[in-house]
């Protein structure tokens, strides 16, 4: 049964590419158009899974496409991605991924090697992930009609215990958690793609998330009040979500945000801010202040989370927003990502 | 991180500010720093949190992409719709509207618009390519101009015909001295380029100390070299003097870049007259590109259709241009005018006092207004 159909607040004549790069145009295409006739008057917070309800038994589900170009890049490929990026979207809804369903849309001509290795990728990323494949489709498009393939998975979770996932539990105090560096996979395709003529030993950090997020239960279920990975958009754009829908302040203190070096470098040169760039490796989260310790504790203790932090601290103000704070005194806001991150030169 | 770090350091930036609150006194202050580099640094770093309040920092008309009146778009962006035309530009350019929206939206309906990080990779395109003709859409002030005269000469030397440069190229001296000439500017000091100054060193800025009595230091771009620029000025101006200096001597030598200048010579030519953006028709203020070359510029190769478009009336870009008005001062700013949806191209460029101040600081602004933050 669908809901009776809000009011559309979507303005904008035709779709352009920034209503597709997760910053703002892409929550208001979704909050102007789809929810309000898809979800009815009244949608819940829009999170990485929905919850649903099935006879008794609650199961997270989630979806993702995946059209990254070039389709294989230092660090991994569209393949891999495709299922870690739908574990990941699970796990930090606080579910763990069973089972996958897989579309693929091939363009004509597309040689068969590379699909092969392609979906070699995923079938090592889904053991590795412990998911299933469960079902799967396949379109092919002419020549000319996609670029090579596109893959759309969708993914069935079972709930985690001993966590509950809600931004209004957020509270002034709690601390923000990150996973570790951010920046390595946004930079590493701007790189790959090889319109900069910059190189960089560097390699996007996709891979599953769910071990660190099932440490981070363990040491602090009871504290954990929301979590995020922070693929397109970036760090900035996850948490000016979460400032919006907790009505908060998340002051972040910028000599504690991990950001490797190279990817600091490409970004002063490009005129980017890490906290635009995509993750696909990463995640945040706000936890109680009482459990910080053991937070991080147990995310260090865990294989790729030596380099957890916390980051910054919910705070009231400035309400709705997020605030960088530097080690010498200034301050700045840092909004969603507008549009795709272009390099900037003069 | 070399050369970035040592010009963050909390402790050093903590003492230079103290110098500064100790020199300036009771005194209040404006001073304008011409580059939008620096305006964006301003902001980022939070540089206003640091800073005494009776140090005003005036934002100058240095983003090359903010003064670009909105027909040069059009013209450039009619040519990019010709058969097999790709149009490439930097990535500041891509957002700027033009009447009919901007490169972006116009690449989304299917133009080829490409963004390049320096022209010779728009060359590169043209190699690559050689059944369509790359029209580079060059901008800039004299930081990025040398560069488009030395991928031209190139594509001169190679002999490729299918490549085009739709020349924007502004100067920095003739606008300085369009907002001196400006009544209602009451400046105390500059605050000068660094980057245009590796090109066309320190001496060009000497009729501003000796003409017009304004000291200016041309300054580099982390906290610590803005900070000590400000230091440098407010010496001079308790002493009375008017002098040039340079802050940023590990880039900029006084002399300038001889190579960079020689290109530039060799390529274009002064244009009579440009239209600025919120500042007018400027007389000898930006570049043509000379005849030995005429094969190479798209203004000849191609039909332009030379389109006038005059900013819509209430936005006071120009006010805010010259730094008669604050960004937020504007009765378009943060309503019709954001930069998801810029009405004034102040808006667009990250370097654009309205979009950095939109982006770092406004409702900042507003909070400390309340009393809510510290």
């Amino acid at each position: 049964m669908l809901a009776e159909s809000a009011p559309l607040r979507f303005r904008d004549p035709q779709i352009e590419m920034a209503h597709g790069a997760g910053g703002k145009a892409s929550r208001k295409l979704v909050e102007g158009l789809f929810a309000p006739l898809l979800f009815g008057a009244t949608p819940a917070p829009l999170g990485d899974a929905a919850h649903v309800d099935i006879n008794g038994t609650k199961v997270a589900i989630t979806t993702d496409s995946f059209v990254v170009k070039p389709l294989s890049f230092p660090g991994g490929s569209i393949g891999e991605l495709a299922v870690n990026g739908t574990v990941n979207d699970l796990a930090v809804s606080g579910a763990k991924a069973e089972a996958l369903v897989v579309t693929f849309v091939l363009e004509a001509g597309l040689p068969t090697p590379v699909l092969e290795a392609e979906v070699r990728a995923m079938a090592k990323a889904a053991r590795d992930a412990g998911v299933r494949i469960a079902a799967g489709d396949t379109k092919v498009v002419e020549h000319g009609k996609a670029d090579q393939m596109y893959v759309t998975t969708t993914g069935v979770g079972r709930l985690l215990h001993g966590i509950t996932i809600d931004p209004q539990s957020v509270r002034v105090g709690d601390r923000i958690l990150l996973s570790g560096p951010i920046g390595d996979h946004g930079i590493t395709i701007l790189l790959a793609r090889g319109e900069l003529d910059l190189e960089a030993d560097l390699r996007s950090d996709t891979r599953s998330v769910l071990p660190l997020v099932e440490a981070l239960i363990r040491a602090a279920g009871p504290g954990i009040r929301w979590m995020r990975d922070p693929t397109r958009g970036g760090a900035a754009t996850s948490l000016n979500e979460l400032a919006r829908d907790c009505g908060l302040g998340m002051v972040l203190f910028e000599d504690q945000i991990p950001v490797r070096d190279t990817v600091r470098g490409a970004c002063e040169l490009l005129g980017l801010d890490p906290l635009h760039i995509a993750n696909e490796g990463q995640f945040l989260a706000v936890v109680s202040p009482e459990y910080a310790d053991a937070a991080i504790n147990a995310l260090s203790l865990t294989p790729g989370g030596s380099e957890a932090q916390v980051i910054g601290e919910v705070r009231e103000q400035p309400a709705g927003t997020v605030l960088v704070t530097t080690l010498y005194g200034g301050s700045r806001i840092v909004d969603m990502l507008v549009g795709d991150p272009l390099p900037r030169i003069c | 991180m070399r050369f970035v770090d040592e010009f963050r350091e909390p402790e050093l930036i903590s003492k230079t500010a103290e110098e500064i609150r100790r020199l300036a006194g009771g005194r209040h202050y404006r001073m304008m720093e011409v580059c939008g580099g620096h305006t964006h640094a301003i902001y980022r770093f939070g540089l206003k949190d640091i800073l005494p309040e009776n140090i005003e920092l005036i934002h100058g008309p240095g983003c090359p992409v903010c003064v670009l009146p909105m027909g040069r778009i059009d013209d450039g962006l009619a040519i990019a719709q010709e058969p097999d035309v790709i149009f490439a530009a930097f990535g500041d350019m891509m957002r700027v509207p033009g009447t009919q929206g901007s490169p972006l939206e116009h690449k989304a309906r299917g133009v080829d618009v490409r963004i390049v990080y320096s022209p010779s990779d728009a060359l590169k395109l043209a190699r690559l390519n050689p059944d369509k003709h790359v029209m580079f859409f060059a901008i800039g002030f004299e930081t990025t101009a040398p560069s488009t005269a030395l991928t031209m000469m190139r594509a001169k030397a190679e002999g490729i015909r299918n490549f085009s440069v739709f020349c924007n190229h502004v100067t920095i001296i003739p606008a300085i001295r369009a907002i001196l000439d400006s009544p209602d500017m009451r400046l105390d000091a500059f605050i000068g380029p660094g980057h245009v100054s590796t090109v066309i060193g320190c001496r060009p800025y000497e009729w501003i100390a000796q003409n017009e009595r304004k000291p200016i230091v041309v300054s580099g771009f982390e906290p610590l070299d803005m900070l000590q620029s400000i230091v440098m000025l407010l010496w001079q101006l308790k002493a009375g003097e008017a002098r040039v200096e340079n802050q940023y001597k590990r880039v900029v030598p006084w002399e300038g870049n001889r190579a960079a200048l020689k290109a530039m010579g060799e390529v274009f030519q002064l244009r009579p007259y440009f239209e600025w953006r919120g500042l007018g028709f400027i007389s000898q203020s930006a570049l043509r590109i000379n005849d030995k070359y005429a094969e190479w510029d798209a203004e000849q190769r191609f039909e332009v259709p030379g389109i006038r478009v005059t900013d819509p009336k209430a936005a006071q870009c120009g006010e805010v241009l010259k730094g008669v008005l604050k960004p937020h001062q504007c009765k378009l700013f943060g309503r019709e005018c954001t930069p998801e949806h810029p009405i004034g191209a102040l808006m667009v460029s990250s370097e654009g006092s309205c979009a950095a101040y939109h982006n770092y600081e406004h409702r900042k602004a507003a909070m400390v207004a309340l009393g809510s933050i510290a």
